[in-house]
């Protein structure tokens, strides 16, 4: 496997996409920790599914796909944001509405697209190993912006994430914020289909999340420890997905899928052995 | 005394239903009112209000000087207890700086002064030693100290509470309502409840709200006085401490 992939380090396609993960990885790593504790899978599943629409839209009016699917995710998300406070209109249904909306209308425009639609595959189910240069810088930009971003206002973003309440009885800037982080969320989303996929990029979004969280509460160390989870399951899942020649999104979530298991199974074992050596000694004092 | 707050005229409520009506009055510094009243009779709606987390239909809410902006950092509100997600990876500590956040600005960290002062919140209401644990390890009446940490932790003009001995063990509760007292000598307090005849105990004036508002000056009420009021409150007197039941309400 080593020799495997220092052979492959002497391809361009194959650092490209050792650079997209890496990057992926760190924005999915702070945006998916924001989510998770937010409690924002949904939402994200609907943004991610809607942005289809805008690569339809791409595909049809000939721009590049993932530029008209970031403006058409950004917009969904907003809008599920704002309609749902404003317009009376229960969130999650909202967030169905978008779901379907968007898949809708990106099946209808790749459809009436002249010819044959190449790569969508490639868009559906992740395909690291096509990813271009002008991705890469995106996603470069993409991780000094939201780092940047969590940097600066990390505090605020703590305690309006926490208790939005509260935040807004200390005139915080909550809609701001709400809208912000949202924006980034689906950028996030947008720039790392490429690498999973629009069905399966949820999990780079929540697996790795998840799995720091059973080694600790801590946000901070939640955003770097799920950077780095996802950013080993991705090269696992890439060697995968050039040995077995199967689609990167489908083995990178396998890898995560399986480091999950492992790693809960880890936990569990800890905990018990933790609560029988607390049992032992408060026998042992008992005895005394 | 300086009058701290002013409600004139307001109505207010959620959905465009009416849940409070023509609501009048004055907070003024060292009060300590206690809000009683049925539920669904607006208690929450009203301390909402105060706190600009709904926006009235009618009226005003005014503030020190008769602005009707709030000062960002006047009021500390301890929310009812299952309003936050208690799951979410944010420590003891941090929740209790929460309490900062207008104050300090949006972008600077912390200083070691007000650190210290979160931990000596935390040291007066005796949980210092849960300051690291995430708030999910927590039991409902330990959150609810560390809320009560955070809603002081400004040293605000006027705390509120709503419904603060819901999950605090009886053993507790007298510690509680104890420091009250003793905060109210540094700040306004509004406590809602139901339970009657445990905040009578503590508070130095009464407001009944069950759509409207009745303002009683004094902690000592009766059954008849409740009654004119259109409170439909029942006080039992257990033992020493009274004790309080709520009857159905019917419109």
């Amino acid at each position: 496997m080593t020799e495997l992939f220092f052979e492959l380090l002497g391809y361009s396609f194959f650092s490209n996409a050792l650079l997209a993960s890496l990057f992926t990885s760190i924005n999915c790593g702070i945006i998916g920790t924001y989510i998770v504790s937010r409690r924002l899978v949904f939402i994200s599943g609907g943004i991610t599914h809607a942005s289809f629409g805008g690569i339809g839209i791409g595909y049809f009016a000939g721009f590049n796909p993932i530029a008209s699917a970031a403006v058409f995710a950004v917009l969904s998300a907003l809008g599920i944001e704002f309609l749902s406070k404003k317009a009376d209109v229960r969130e999650d249904s909202l967030i169905g509405i978008f779901w379907s909306f968007g898949m809708a209308l990106g099946i209808i425009f790749v459809f009436i697209t002249p010819g044959y639609a190449p790569n969508l595959m490639g868009y559906l189910f992740g395909s690291l190993l096509t990813v271009t240069h002008t991705d890469i810088v995106m996603m470069i930009a993409l991780t000094a912006i939201v780092s940047g971003f969590f940097i600066v206002f990390y505090k605020v973003i703590l305690f309006i994430s926490f208790d939005q309440e509260y935040a807004i009885t200390h005139n915080a800037p909550v809609q701001i914020i709400n809208y912000l982080l949202i924006s980034l969320v689906a950028v996030t989303i947008v720039l790392s289909i490429k690498v999973a996929g629009i069905i399966l990029v949820i999990s780079l979004l929540t697996i790795p999340q998840t799995i720091a969280n059973l080694f600790t509460r801590d946000y901070k160390k939640i955003m770097i420890y799920s950077s780095l989870i996802a950013f080993f399951g991705t090269i696992a899942g890439l060697m995968l997905s050039y040995n077995y020649n199967i689609p990167s999104g489908a083995s990178i979530i396998m890898s995560l899928v399986l480091a999950f298991i492992i790693a809960k199974l880890f936990s569990i074992l800890v905990s018990g052995i933790r609560v029988k050596r607390q049992l032992y000694l408060q026998n042992k004092n008992y005895q005394l | 005394m300086g009058k701290i707050l002013e409600i004139k005229d307001l109505s207010a409520g959620y959905n465009q239903e009416i849940i409070l009506k023509d609501i009048n009055i004055v907070v003024n510094e060292n009060d300590f009112i206690g809000i009683i009243g049925p539920n669904g009779g607006g208690k929450t709606t009203l301390l909402k209000v105060i706190l600009g987390l709904i926006r009235p239909y009618r009226g005003s809410v005014s503030f020190t000087n008769g602005s009707l902006k709030r000062p960002s950092n006047m009021i500390g509100y301890l929310p009812q207890i299952n309003q936050t997600d208690s799951k979410f990876p944010i420590s003891v500590v941090d929740v209790v700086l929460s309490g900062l956040m207008s104050k300090e600005g949006m972008f600077s960290r912390y200083s070691g002064k007000q650190k210290k002062h979160a931990e000596n919140l935390l040291d007066r209401l005796g949980i210092y030693h849960l300051r690291k644990k995430t708030i999910g390890e927590l039991s409902g009446g330990q959150l609810q100290r560390v809320y009560l940490c955070r809603a002081i932790v400004s040293s605000p003009q006027l705390l509120m509470l709503d419904e603060p001995n819901t999950f605090v063990d009886t053993r507790f509760e007298t510690d509680f309502f104890e420091i009250l007292k003793d905060l109210n000598n540094e700040m306004a307090i509004i406590v809602v409840s139901h339970d009657v005849g445990t905040i009578c105990w503590y508070v130095k004036t009464i407001a009944c709200v069950n759509r409207n508002l009745h303002y009683h000056p004094s902690n000592i009420i009766t059954q008849e006085q409740l009654a004119s009021y259109n409170c439909p409150i029942q006080i039992i007197t257990h033992g020493d401490i009274p004790h309080t039941v709520l009857e159905t309400h019917r419109h």
